[in-house]
């Protein structure tokens, strides 16, 4: 029903612009997760799509209506706020009913709706009970039905999880994965966390310093970074970027235009002996710390070309801190002085595959 | 912390001590309203009096159209806190949440207005009062003090402190700005709203001086021009029935503070919201 849409939106906050120049399409129906690090301008899309901010310059379209300049009630949206924004003197109740009252709902209707979504949410036992009588996950609960019983064109989540505690916020965001597959309504939902913009959406906004670094799916985003900012931001641990200088002793014919190689942790090989690797850029280290996570170890080792992180499923090495990481040339990206990605092929961008390594060939 | 129990007892002594200073001319006045007037004059006093003469309140009461002030003290007190309302509340979410030009500026008039005492614009009011011809009237009693500096700033503080999410979430839910004041800041405001009652309503219950200079006839005077009127009975003092009146003054005052207290902490355990 309502596709989003921002044209050339501009935010200044005095003279600091937060939001430089933003073109974004919001597909009907998606879970767009707008993610970035902590002032890149995320909050501020968000509310100027509320409603709670208007742009300095540019248009905000939600379906075929332009709604810049029409007022957040009038916008057919609910929000969820980071810290639930629930009236605090008011009952569960009175929260769900307020904006309902407001729309002049008539009273059997409203009945019947904070029936039928505190039956979804799960609250129609504490119904009668005011927020502060409620759990974190509860009151998280009832700012979702508050949202919900409006029925809106547009859901707009502004970092809902962040207050509540590891476990509960891995549930929830079950459960709003799950509602957004029940409403089908847009979701837009904004966070720092990037595990949280992986799990939950279908597209991802990647924004820094109010710039769009990369629109994408979740694995694209993953596999497929534009960026040495994206591919920074994605993945746990992040890819590693490594610097050309330093790697010269053991890729020395990288093509001219490569400025940085990078490669996932879960990519490189790690293992006590040297084994010969044709076509693998392979760098002696030493294990600084280990992580053993159950399923998996994650190594931070340092070599001549820094400090990396590597992730391994195999037994965690505890009988030495001399070890060799290995990384098939064809899993290495590489990016420019601009720090954008080159495309071409891995090995595309090595020469003349032949470092010291790769004897057996 | 100190668990000393020599300090215990002395901390005991010294709020004994606190509430007898306190206490005393309360319970005194309650004593000598019951007395004969005899027994007011002696010497030390006497705490209970040999019978109990519910008299001298009935005495005290007709002394006077003391039913038409005790009427026009209500009327006077509650309208002026029911216009203090109407004004103080818009006032105060405009200058906790609006920017406008001269916000600052404006502000700082309503304070200083704080620092002046009635008793150095009474004659411009009164002029003024005059003007209108509403001087011995009721309603020279009420509108000098239809507005309140020191309420705006309590409760402008208080609406300061309420989170802008909630504000906006209400602005979601197509709240006017009317109702996000009546449904969402008041309600949240009441421990201030009502602490703010009680002084308002307590200090004009209690006032002299202004009835005092406004009136000049019972049909505008309010009790504690009745009650000091009672001093002027017979050329000696009726100390007993003077007594009386003051407890007939200050029994309502109780009862609002009574009342105030209850809700007062009803409305702090339902607001505490983090």
């Amino acid at each position: 029903m309502a596709e989003i849409r921002l044209e050339n939106v501009v935010k200044r906050f005095n003279e600091d612009e937060v939001v430089k120049n933003l073109d974004l399409t919001i597909a009907d129906g998606s879970f767009t997760v707008i993610v970035g690090p902590s002032g890149c301008g995320k909050s501020t899309t968000l509310r100027m799509i509320a409603g709670l901010e208007s742009p300095t310059s540019g248009d905000i379209w939600i379906g075929d209506q332009c709604v810049t300049n029409v007022e957040p009630g009038k916008r057919n949206i609910a929000m969820v706020f980071q810290n639930y924004a629930l009236y605090p003197t008011m009952t569960v109740r009175k929260n769900i009913e307020f904006g309902l009252v407001n729309k002049k709902v008539p009273k059997v209707e409203r009945e019947a709706l904070i029936q039928e979504i505190s039956d979804i949410v799960g609250l129609t036992e504490h119904l009668d009970k005011k927020p502060q009588q409620l759990s974190g996950g509860q009151r998280q609960r009832v700012a979702l039905a508050r949202a919900m019983v409006k029925k809106p064109k547009v859901f707009i989540l502004d970092e809902p999880l962040s207050n509540l505690d590891a476990k509960l916020r891995g549930q929830m965001r079950r459960e709003l994965i799950q509602l957004h597959k029940r409403l089908g309504t847009t979701f837009v939902y904004v966070t720092h966390d990037q595990v949280e913009a992986m799990s939950m959406g279908d597209q991802i906004i990647l924004l820094n310093k109010g710039v769009v670094q990369q629109v994408d799916s979740p694995m694209n985003m993953y596999h497929d970074p534009n960026n040495v900012f994206t591919a920074e931001f994605i993945g746990t641990p992040a890819m590693n970027i490594l610097e050309r200088e330093r790697l010269e002793i053991f890729l020395p014919s990288l093509l001219e235009c490569v400025r940085y190689v990078g490669f996932k942790p879960e990519h490189a090989h790690i293992s006590a002996e040297m084994e010969k690797m044709p076509d693998h850029l392979v760098m002696k280290s030493e294990i600084i710390t280990t992580e053993t996570l159950g399923a998996e170890t994650i190594y931070t080792v340092v070599n001549q070309a820094g400090t990396m992180n590597i992730k391994s499923f195999a037994e965690p090495i505890t009988d030495t801190q001399k070890v060799y990481i290995a990384i098939p040339f064809d899993h290495l990206y590489f990016f420019d002085e601009k720090e954008q990605r080159i495309r071409a092929a891995g090995d595309k961008n090595i020469e003349t595959p032949k470092p010291a390594m790769a004897g057996g060939a | 912390m100190k668990k000393n129990p020599l300090w215990k007892i002395l901390n005991g002594i010294g709020l004994l001590l606190l509430i007898t200073i306190f206490a005393l001319p309360f319970v005194w006045m309650i004593s000598t309203s019951f007395k004969t007037l005899g027994e007011t004059m002696v010497f030390p006093p006497k705490w209970i009096p040999n019978n109990l003469l519910w008299e001298n309140f009935s005495k005290a009461w007709n002394s006077g159209p003391f039913l038409k002030y005790f009427l026009n003290s209500t009327i006077v007190a509650l309208g002026i806190l029911v216009l203090q309302f109407a004004t103080i509340i818009p006032a105060a979410y405009a200058f906790a949440r609006y920017k406008f030009k001269g916000s600052n500026f404006f502000f700082g008039v309503t304070m200083v207005t704080l620092m002046i005492p009635t008793q150095l614009i009474f004659l411009p009011v009164y002029l003024q009062m005059s003007a209108w011809g509403l001087l011995d009237s009721l309603w020279a009693l009420i509108l000098p003090f239809a507005s309140s500096a020191f309420g705006i700033f309590l409760l402008r503080q208080s609406f300061k402190q309420v989170p802008e999410e909630l504000l906006e979430a209400a602005r979601l839910d197509q709240a006017s700005e009317w109702q996000i004041i009546m449904k969402i800041m008041v309600p949240m405001a009441k421990p201030v709203l009502i602490t703010f009652a009680m002084f308002s309503f307590i200090a004009h219950w209690n006032d002299y001086f202004w009835p005092l200079v406004m009136t000049t006839t019972d049909a505008s005077r309010t009790l504690p021009l009745g009650i000091s009127k009672l001093r002027e009975v017979d050329g000696g003092v009726a100390w007993n029935i003077l007594m009386a009146g003051n407890l007939i003054l200050v029994v309502p005052i109780l009862f609002v503070f009574f009342f105030a207290q209850r809700q007062i902490i009803r409305a702090f355990v339902y607001t505490g919201v983090k």
